[in-house]
């Protein structure tokens, strides 16, 4: 191609970038086809990130995980105690706590009943605290599963094992099991990606870490300034048009070198620059939210305090599912609220009760619930118990692996029920435990893919996400 | 029962499918479960007990499988019992094990773990066995076989990596000019016996690349180049290889792949992630020992054992900070005790995988029909490891001492004199006898009881330190602990009474006046411990249920580890020594293999990290063998290891594929010709960083921070990590000396598949994403040495754009462009500047610099070009 090519390729995308990216994203690729520039022309196509079939026919096509990194309290949103009222400011008997793994307080710290106020909601009469009207809208979409029990009860090693199914870190994440297992369905965006607010999580980058499979499978940060992803904008000094020129020759050469080696690693790395560039375009556009009506602006919360940072990920994380996002990890730390739980509960579920609120109803009146599934999850709970740490400080709660809350909604999930039971005081599971291993099996299953089968061989060994557990939960099956 | 039924109940009992029923009944049972009454009849054994464990019990605790350690097929078994104990006491049924796991009486798991439960009415029954005297006629006795053992050892006995090493004689070949080595003659016998060609030598600057990269994963420069080509004669390679070998850069390359194996990182993991500074100890002492060659036998025993040698060098203790590379949970609430026995199953399995390419993970929970390794096995060499101290010692390098002992009179007295200042030494002693009752009354005080789980966190070997009388402590631990004291008293008393005492500024001063007097380097190392810490079994893996007690052992189904004196248990020394034994059939086969592995991607055995019976076999069994014989034989040496295999034909083979082998032979296990490799993580940065000219090759030391993108401080837990940026050309060190905090890894290497160093890894994946291509074209790293490079280009040639573009080439590939290549660059060259000319502010922005004679518009070209150099697949690709 010379150069008056060149420029006039460069005219008519400028074209069609007036039409907007997306638009122009498809025409680009359309041009180069037809003028013999895109890659799959000479090479061939091994993309390692293509769809691939699921096991069975899935439910749902996307996750969206809600991270609330931290764990926070199923006391004080999901799971009333009324009968704590009765112990508060006690210590409970020796025979209950004899067998507690706790962290901070002693098993013969006082009993402290929710200052919170429960209220039914929807047809279904789901109960919810004051805490998160929003969320409690949505009654009637939203499985609750009060009986969820974990074995670690600290914060890194509980991350490590609901996102990787082991509380020692190294292994894979969800989101990474899931790449490898499904591919991706976008063609210009990561199908891995994490957005985060609040404060950074105890797990950090374990959290979202592809652990021994190919990195093409790591979870891809969207960052909440600068460039949305790292390294996506180009140096300074660098326009688009010299960007695809510098792209132009690179892919020139790397063909000519692909004819002289015949390695077909060489036709993939000249497709993961083409998807870098896309990306480059795609990203972007992403961000912009000026399509956006403001009554769904508002309906999240952005632009606004204390909502802005969360409303914004929310929204976010709705356009990338619409655009072919396999899972989305939205990271909100940090719910460990050893002290004034009271306040501390109130600001965080000040900052995301009305996003979430919004993202089911919006995904909903886009008929994108049926193909999303939304899972909303701590690391573990929190005590019946309170805890202090200083006589100046209001109380708070210790963790709690035992039993706690979190809840499921959309992609194949029965809304409008509570799953499973603890006992009057909060302090175990009564009915229906359900495992982390369940809850992942759970997610897989939604999502077309068997999770005794979803297997990768490391070390000498076939691991799985659900590592030696794991079974459906069939009840919270639609 | 006939034959097949039973055989069929096995394979049920034991396969996966029931394994995940076992596991999921290890939930907390929601109501505690009564025990059934005994039954008040006379018990007869024949016919109300033997029909019942036999069909239900004796199918995994039998003379077959004995799973957990466990037969229920006679009585002396069943009171002598498994891992966790006695199964049954005769004539208390209510302590019984048996009892209490039929029952569901012990949180977790109920037995069988399969298939119905047992009736209140057959507990009764066994109950009322047990109570009676638990009698067991010895007609009904079925057990023959004296061995108890979870596995079958037959095939074991035969599996290939078990057997002993003998040296096979390089086989016979026809075309012997090719064989340059005893090495190829095994690999071209095999494709003279299928009838395919080698592919021929690579030319001689794809050669010389290739084994640069290899040796000291640097490319060479052109003038290295230069003379390699002018050498016509018949040793011309081999010089190369030596003059490679002898580089300090060999050192850094292989340590790479040994750091992996080390799980090597610069801090603790896990929330907290603490930073270790003194890690990079170690890196300097395994980069040193390569560089030595110091032989694979005492670089192991070293590492291994070091501190157990007869006057141990300090160098010999550096090397055990191997173990001290796993993790470390400081977060709050943590059990010490959970995490010391997590930290000591990493180092079990990191140590058997090392060395013996054995996964012996699965036994740290349960006996497995189909592994070698039984949980007795397991944990027999768990206890080689459970009386590890942490401890760290002062490990000066050279010429570090003087100035330290010159200087140390003047930095006590000022230390003192500033502690003195705040009344320290007043205030401490009340708070050190505060701590210990606060840890003898838990729940007693709770700000104390959070003092004292962050006294045990941030302070190693608290307790011991604070128990020891102040006269006994040793001016390390003094230190540490005033230094802790000073940091954390504010958690006991008030904000005001805190301010009052200034401690934060004294916490200043005492950094401030430490840094301002020279140091000397430590070391984190190992000892043993005099707790003399018992093993146990520990019953499902988990820390907190110990079984039977079990002494230092290697596992059975490898040659028995004898000492001479019959006296003591066996050392680590012990094992450390068996393991590098000349009989050992595992050691030297796995070190080569994984060798190997990084010459053409795959190890003669694929599976490097696991030789146990589920790996596969090896490519070619007699070269694997030969290969470690000549290792042991050349006295360990792992130079001599290297040059064997680079000096062969068939590593210097030509990687251009081979369209017409595809089929018959797709992942090249043959070998009919090397493989275009993916420069590793750390590599593709140094060979920017060193083509730009701008690498900084300081060999050894501290770790060092490169800028850090903005906003990846925050993603650490709670937005805390602290990355003060390395100044001046520290910043341009090597990848493999960035500073590895395991939460907030360096992006650039983890898009490029570096290990995440949580785990030993044997090997990395290679992968190729868009993340790579941004990283290269974008990341200011890339574009600052895009820019330097094209100052290069600028000013170490002269001459016209050709010959400048030729330069390029030679620098970043070693070879001249081919003319479409050089017509594609030239044309980039124009298009660009043309693009540029009408937008100057671009031009100016990107090339940032100022050369005399060079135009912004020619400048900015200049760098755009450089930057495709660097992004090329070639250039960060060994061919």
């Amino acid at each position: 191609m010379d150069f008056k090519d060149f420029a006039r390729i460069q005219t008519r995308r400028d074209f069609f970038r007036y039409f907007g990216g997306g638009l122009e994203t498809i025409a680009l690729a359309h041009l180069m086809s037809r003028e013999g520039r895109a890659a799959t022309d000479q090479l061939p196509a091994t993309n390692p990130l293509a769809p691939k079939p699921p096991h069975f026919a899935p439910r749902a096509k996307n996750v969206i995980f809600l991270f609330m990194a931290g764990a926070p309290s199923q006391i004080d949103l999901y799971d009333p105690k009324p009968r704590l009222k009765k112990w508060h400011g006690k210590a409970l008997p020796s025979s209950l706590t004899k067998d507690l793994k706790l962290a901070f307080i002693k098993p013969n710290a006082k009993v402290m009943a929710s200052a919170r106020k429960f209220k039914k909601y929807g047809q279904s009469g789901l109960e919810f605290s004051d805490y998160i009207p929003h969320i409690a809208q949505q009654a009637d979409d939203i499985c609750v599963m009060r009986s969820m029990h974990t074995d670690a009860f600290n914060h890194h090693p509980g991350q490590s094992l609901l996102m990787t199914g082991s509380p020692i870190p190294g292994r894979p994440t969800l989101g990474s099991w899931l790449t490898y297992g499904l591919g991706s369905e976008s063609d210009d965006l990561p199908a891995f990606v994490v957005l985060s607010s609040g404060r950074g999580a105890s797990g950090g980058s374990n959290n979202w870490s592809s652990g021994f499979l190919p990195s093409t499978y790591q979870g891809v940060v969207f960052r909440s300034s600068g460039e949305p992803i790292l390294y996506l904008d180009n140096p300074p000094g660098v326009n688009s048009d010299t960007q695809r020129a510098r792209l132009d020759a690179i892919r020139k050469l790397n063909e000519q070198r692909y004819h002289e080696t015949g390695d077909v690693e060489i036709a993939s790395r000249v497709q993961s620059y083409e998807l870098a560039f896309r990306m480059q375009t795609s990203g972007p556009e992403l961000l912009d939210f000026s399509q956006e009506s403001p009554k769904t602006l508002e309906m999240y919360g952005v632009g606004k305090e204390p909502t802005d940072p969360y409303a914004t990920n929310c929204l976010l994380a709705r356009r990338m599912v619409e655009r072919g996002v396999r899972y989305v990890m939205l990271v909100h730390a940090s719910w460990d609220d050893h002290d004034k739980i009271d306040e501390k509960l109130a600001k965080n579920t000040g900052i995301t009760d009305q996003p979430v609120g919004a993202l089911i109803k919006d995904l909903k009146q886009r008929d994108l619930l049926d193909e999303t599934l939304i899972v909303w999850a701590g690391e573990f709970g929190r005590t019946p118990m309170g805890e202090i740490e200083r006589a100046d400080q209001a109380f708070g709660r210790d963790h709690h692996p035992n039993c706690f809350t979190i809840w499921m909604a959309g992609g194949g999930i029965k809304g409008g029920q509570t799953i499973g039971k603890t006992d009057e005081i909060g302090l175990n599971v009564a009915e229906e435990p359900i495992h982390i291993h369940d809850l992942q099996a759970t997610i897989l299953n939604r999502m077309g893919l068997e999770h005794t089968k979803l297997t990768y061989r490391h070390l000498g060994r076939d691991f799985r996400l659900t590592d030696v557990g794991g079974n459906v939960i069939q009840k919270a099956l639609a | 029962m006939t034959t097949l039924s039973a055989l069929a109940r096995i394979a049920r009992a034991t396969g996966l499918a029931s394994l995940v029923a076992l596991t999921s009944i290890l939930v907390v049972p929601a109501q505690q479960p009564s025990l059934p009454p005994p039954a008040t009849k006379k018990i007869d054994f024949a016919e109300d007990i033997q029909p019942l464990i036999e069909n239900r019990c004796q199918v995994c605790h039998g003379a077959q499988l004995t799973t957990s350690g466990l037969r229920l097929d006679s009585r002396d078994y069943a009171l002598q019992g498994g891992y966790s104990g006695p199964a049954v006491i005769a004539g208390n049924s209510v302590e019984s094990k048996l009892i209490r796991m039929v029952a569901g009486l012990d949180k977790g798991l109920i037995m069988p773990p399969a298939g119905e439960r047992l009736t209140a009415q057959q507990i009764g029954l066994l109950r009322a066995w047990i109570d009676q005297g638990a009698q067991w006629p010895a007609e009904q006795t079925k057990a023959h076989i004296e061995t108890p053992s979870a596995t079958s050892t037959q095939s074991e006995a035969t599996h290939w990596s078990f057997r002993p090493i003998k040296r096979p004689m390089p086989p016979v070949v026809k075309n012997g000019r090719w064989a340059k080595s005893p090495v190829d003659r095994f690999v071209l016998a095999r494709l003279e016996r299928e009838g395919i060609e080698p592919s021929p030598l690579a030319d001689k600057r794809t050669v010389l690349r290739r084994v640069s990269l290899d040796l000291t994963g640097l490319p060479p420069t052109p003038a290295e180049v230069a003379a390699f080509l002018a050498d016509n004669s018949s040793t011309s390679y081999e010089k190369a290889v030596d003059r490679l070998l002898e580089s300090p850069h060999y050192g850094e390359k292989w340590a790479m792949q040994w750091l992996d194996l080390a799980r090597y990182a610069d801090s603790d993991g896990y929330e907290k992630d603490l930073s270790r500074p003194h890690a990079w100890r170690y890196r300097h002492w395994v980069i040193s020992a390569l560089n030595a060659d110091m032989p694979f036998d005492r670089f192991s025993i070293d590492q291994i054992a070091g501190d157990l040698l007869p006057d141990a060098t300090v160098e010999q203790r550096v090397a055990t900070g191997f173990h001290r590379n796993t993790l470390k949970n400081r977060e709050g609430g943590v059990k010490l005790e959970q995490f010391r026995f997590e930290e000591t199953v990493d180092r079990t399995s990191t140590v058997a995988t090392v060395w013996l390419g054995l996964t012996v993970g699965c036994a740290q929970c349960h006996d497995h029909k189909y592994d070698p390794i039984s949980q007795k096995d397991y944990y027999s060499f768990f206890a080689f490891f459970n009386n590890l101290d942490e401890v760290n010692t002062d490990a000066p390098l050279a010429g570090e001492m003087g100035p330290y002992l010159a200087a140390l009179p003047e930095y006590r007295q000022k230390r003192e004199a500033l502690l003195e200042q705040h009344r320290i030494p007043k205030l401490q002693p009340p708070w050190e006898k505060k701590m210990k009752q606060a840890r003898a009354n838990p729940g007693k005080w709770y700000d104390w009881d959070h003092a004292y789980d962050a006294f045990q966190k941030y302070l190693d070997r608290s307790d011991k330190i604070v128990d020891k009388p102040s006269s006994e402590r040793t001016r390390k631990e003094t230190d540490a602990l005033t230094d802790h004291f000073v940091k954390n008293y504010q958690r006991v008393i008030s904000e005001e009474r805190s301010e009052k005492l200034k401690l934060k500024e004294l916490r200043e001063k005492l950094t401030e006046i430490k840094n301002g007097f020279p140091a000397i380097s430590e070391a984190q190392t190992v000892t043993e411990s005099e707790d003399n810490r018992k093993t146990h079994i520990h019953i499902r893996g988990d820390w907190d249920s110990p079984g039977i007690e079990v002494k230092p052992n290697t596992p059975s189904v490898l040659r028995a580890l004898h000492r001479d004196d019959e006296a003591g248990q066996l050392t680590r020394l012990d094992l450390a020594k068996w393991i590098v034994a000349r009989d050992n059939p595992l050691t030297a086969r796995v070190t080569v293999n994984r060798i190997w592995q990084e010459y053409f991607g795959t190890g003669l055995v694929a599976t490097s990290e696991d030789f146990g019976t589920q790996s596969e076999q090896p490519s070619y069994p007699q070269l694997l063998d030969w290969l470690a014989s000549e290792f042991m034989s050349s006295g360990w040496s792992l130079k001599h290891l290297h040059k064997t295999i680079v000096m062969s034909a068939t590593y210097r083979q030509s990687s251009k594929a081979r369209p017409a082998l595809e089929s018959v032979d797709p992942a090249n296990r043959l070998l009919t010709r090397q493989t275009r490799l993916r420069l590793a993580g750390e590599l593709v940065r140094d060979a920017a960083l060193s083509v730009s000219g701008l690498l900084y090759p300081r060999v050894g030391g501290e770790s060092v921070r490169p800028p850090l993108p903005e906003g990846m401080a925050k993603l650490a837990y709670g937005s805390s990590l602290k990355w003060e940026e390395s100044q001046g050309q520290e910043r341009y060190r090597r990848g493999l000396y960035i500073h590895f905090q395991r939460t907030v890894p360096y992006p650039q290497l983890m898009s490029f598949d570096t290990s995440e160093r949580s785990a030993t890894q044997c090997r990395r994946e290679r992968s190729n994403t868009p993340l790579q291509s941004l990283n290269l074209l974008n990341d200011p790293v890339f574009v600052e040495a895009a820019r330097a490079l094209a100052v290069r280009l600028l000013t170490e040639t002269e001459g016209s754009l050709e010959d400048r573009l030729r330069y390029g080439f030679e620098l970043c590939l070693a070879r001249p462009p081919e003319e479409s290549e050089m017509q594609a660059l030239v044309d980039y060259y124009r298009t660009q500047t043309g693009i540029l000319e009408n937008d100057p502010e671009s031009a100016e922005k990107l090339y940032a610099l100022n050369l005399p004679d060079v135009s912004r518009v020619e400048g900015a070209a200049w760098v755009g070009v450089s930057s495709v150099f660097l992004n090329l697949d070639e250039f960060i690709t060994r061919e």
